[in-house]
């Protein structure tokens, strides 16, 4: 029956088991590359699907549920798990076969849950994962007993190792015959406290029976532990881990950003040579490829802060990070594992966004995307240096402070505050009726991270980042390129062509709306370009002003402008509005792709832009009325 | 006894789980009950508070049988143990 088979016959396997299982590990060793990553249809779950064929060339397409402690589900990707298994999903086929994936070094609750798993009456098998980890620790397990007592096949398997998934191909391929569908539909109802109880009872008497706990108990972790979850010593180390980690993201990526940046340039200067001028070559080379290459320059940042939340993932550590955070995040009504991605947020909210995926509670994860971008991004900086170069003196205060430095630290204190503040209105205000995730989290031994798995998702999330680039935030640049440069300016222009476009048309009817903040209609015309990404309005504030871009001295001349047609209470004001303006369309696609909906898309453009106009008014009134 | 009230390195085994009296997080006692369940912590388990959190001595680490999880102090107080070597005459009764 094994001589082959064709996709159409695809025997189709399900991965089932805890977290922290090695669950994905297993699939990569699987499937290699041949994998895609999509998400189930109206739900933000990733649904991560593979394929391979057996030795014998029996052709098996292979689903990575989400990890679960039980069938019964808690969240939206455990329901996922529940109802594939239970062949309740739309568009999804029954699995052929289920694979309970086990820890072997930690059966206890995996045990439980194959017993849970088996009484869905679905052909299944028991993989015993990181099988080579237990006998180095002296488990010593009896495979006949624990396949008689479940009354399932079980293997063995060493996921990270050549050869270690041998036995698992075997059964795929036939040699073990998995007990039929039973004739009995399926006798699986979602258990209570009781129920979990009695399980659980089972599956200790089971291990009990077939399990020999090593005669010298396994303490690496614990002694690691002792240090890294230390009250005083654990948080001093996390601290220096993401000192390392940002130090990173920024340093190491700033050679091939510059790369990719030159390489845009010079695309963008040799299409402007093949083409006429006019607008088509103004759309290629401003619209199309600066556009593209403004957003594709965040990739080295992005590769290089998911290869540490990866590698901190796969070594167990995040798990870690989260204990030591909870108090400090639960405050603000986040879980423990928001803290990454919102520490990520200080170089870009886009990959923070992305690394929100880490938190499996749905509102934590909507929280912490809806707060990210309130973090002081990159893309700030640019902004923030040139309003305070033009307009706070460089002096001293109380005793030694620099000012400059002072109103910065204060823009990052309040680009903070507000997140946690907006956290906590969420929570307590607009969710007070949801029920939140108690904290309750595992903490899974530490183990070797595994280089192909740290690799294959680092390949993931650049070819999600990539197709996003190349397709909406691409459509939206050139939005912002047509608005900015459309309709041409006259040929006798004595203005910047910016001047007669329909952005500066946008920024003349704003004038009414922003006057009361203080913003005069060269402002809102740069805060349209401004839209492709945050440190384009720089640029931009020299076009509306007509300075030509002189290499270095741009910026100095620009202050200059600037500090003679702004007074000190409009300047104050923009820093205020850009502290919270949902300024960058790339961060608003990014919030549509991952919630998968265009709500909260709206409503995260919609309270930044409300927070943002409140500051810039109390700023600038504020201002005014002490004189400035 | 109630776990969250414990000490660290406290080691005892698990007499009941309760959680009538420990409403979180908007989630019924039952609710609560069923999630510790999933967890490990159910009746008969060994359990050992490993780590505790530098503010308030608050979240901590349970060694329950041979994994370790997290949770508050609030919502471990739903779990009722008997410390290990105790002659209370009341605590081993079920």
């Amino acid at each position: 029956m094994n001589e082959g088979s064709s996709r159409e016959q695809a025997t189709r396997v399900a991965l089932v088991g805890n977290p922290n299982c090695g669950k994905t590990a297993l699939f990569n060793a699987l499937t290699g590359s041949r994998q895609k990553v999509a998400n189930y249809p109206g739900v933000t779950v990733e649904r991560k699907e593979g394929n391979f064929v057996t030795p014998k060339g029996r052709f098996i397409r292979i689903l990575d549920l989400p990890g679960t402690y039980s069938l019964r589900a808690r969240s939206p990707d455990e329901e996922i798990t529940r109802d594939v298994v239970l062949g309740k999903i739309a568009g999804e086929e029954i699995p052929d076969i289920i694979l309970c994936i086990a820890d072997s070094t930690n059966l206890r609750l995996a045990v439980r849950l194959a017993l849970e798993v088996h009484r869905t009456g679905r052909p299944m098998a028991l993989v015993l994962n990181m099988f080579d980890i237990a006998k180095h620790r002296g488990i010593d397990i009896d495979l006949a007993r624990l396949s008689d007592e479940l009354k399932i096949p079980v293997v063995t398997s060493i996921a990270v190792r050549r050869g270690g998934i041998d036995g698992l191909l075997g059964l795929l391929d036939g040699q073990i015959a998995l007990p039929p569908q039973a004739s009995t539909p399926c006798d699986w109802t979602p258990p209570d406290r009781d129920d979990i109880t009695a399980l659980q009872r089972e599956a200790d008497r089971i291990i009990a029976a077939s399990v020999k706990p090593p005669a010298m108990p396994h303490t690496v972790t614990a002694r690691m532990d002792a240090v890294l979850l230390h009250p005083v010593w654990g948080i001093l180390i996390l601290l220096g881990v993401l000192f390392v980690m940002f130090q990173a993201v920024f340093t190491w990526s700033e050679p091939p950003m510059n790369a990719i940046k030159s390489g845009f340039d010079f695309l963008g200067a040799e299409a402007g040579r093949f083409l006429p001028a006019g607008l088509f070559r103004s759309f290629v080379c401003d619209g199309l490829i600066a556009g593209v290459g403004a957003v594709i320059v965040f990739l080295p940042q992005i590769l290089i802060l998911f290869f540490f939340i990866l590698l901190l993932e796969d070594f167990g550590y995040m798990a870690r990070a989260a204990f030591l955070m909870d108090k400090i995040m639960g405050g603000a009504g986040l879980h423990g594992r928001a803290f990454i991605p919102l520490l990520s947020s200080f170089a870009c909210a886009i990959p923070a966004i992305m690394a929100t995926r880490v938190i499996d509670n749905k509102r934590d994860r909507l929280a912490t995307i809806l707060i990210a971008p309130l973090m002081t991004c990159s893309a700030r900086i640019p902004v923030y240096t040139l309003i305070i170069s033009a307009f706070i003196p460089a002096r001293q205060v109380w005793g030694g402070l620099q000012l400059q430095g002072l109103v910065m630290f204060c823009l990052y204190a309040l680009g903070i505050l507000s997140a946690l503040g907006v956290s906590f209105a969420l929570r307590r205000v607009f969710w007070r009726d949801v029920p939140s995730e108690p904290f309750l989290l595992e903490l899974p031994d530490y183990k070797k991270p595994d280089a192909r798995s740290v690799l294959l998702g680092l390949l993931q999330r650049a070819k999600i980042f990539l197709s996003r680039a190349g397709t909406t935030i691409a459509a939206m640049m050139m939005v912002i390129w047509f608005l900015a440069s459309f309709p041409e300016a006259p040929k006798n222009a004595t203005e910047p062509a910016i001047d007669y476009s329909l952005a500066a048309s946008i920024g003349k009817a704003m004038e009414p709306v922003f006057a009361p903040i203080g913003f005069n209609w060269q402002i809102n015309v740069a805060l349209i370009p401004g839209m492709a990404a945050r440190e384009v309005a720089v640029a931009a504030f020299g076009t509306v002003y007509s300075i030509e871009d002189e290499d270095n001295g741009t910026e100095v001349r620009l202050s200059q402008t600037l500090a003679h047609q702004w007074s000190l209470a409009t300047a104050l004001a923009l820093l205020a509005w850009y502290v919270f303006a949902p300024q960058c369309a790339s961060t608003l696609i990014t919030i549509r792709k991952e919630t998968g909906s265009s709500k909260w898309m709206f409503f995260s453009f919609g309270y930044m832009i409300a927070l943002a106009y409140i500051a810039a008014f109390i700023t600038y009134h504020a201002a005014l009325a002490l004189g400035a | 006894m109630l776990l969250g009230k414990a000490a660290i390195g406290f080691k005892g085994t698990i007499k009941a789980v309760d959680a009538s009296s420990c409403a979180a997080h908007g989630l019924s006692p039952a609710e609560i009950e069923r999630r510790l369940a999933e967890m490990g912590f159910t009746i008969g388990s060994t359990v050992e508070i490993r780590h505790e959190g530098f503010w308030r001595r608050d979240p901590i680490a349970v060694k329950v049988n041979d994994t370790t999880i997290a949770l508050r102090r609030r919502v471990a107080n739903a779990i009722h143990v008997c410390p290990l070597q105790q002659n209370e005459p009341d605590c081993h009764k079920t």
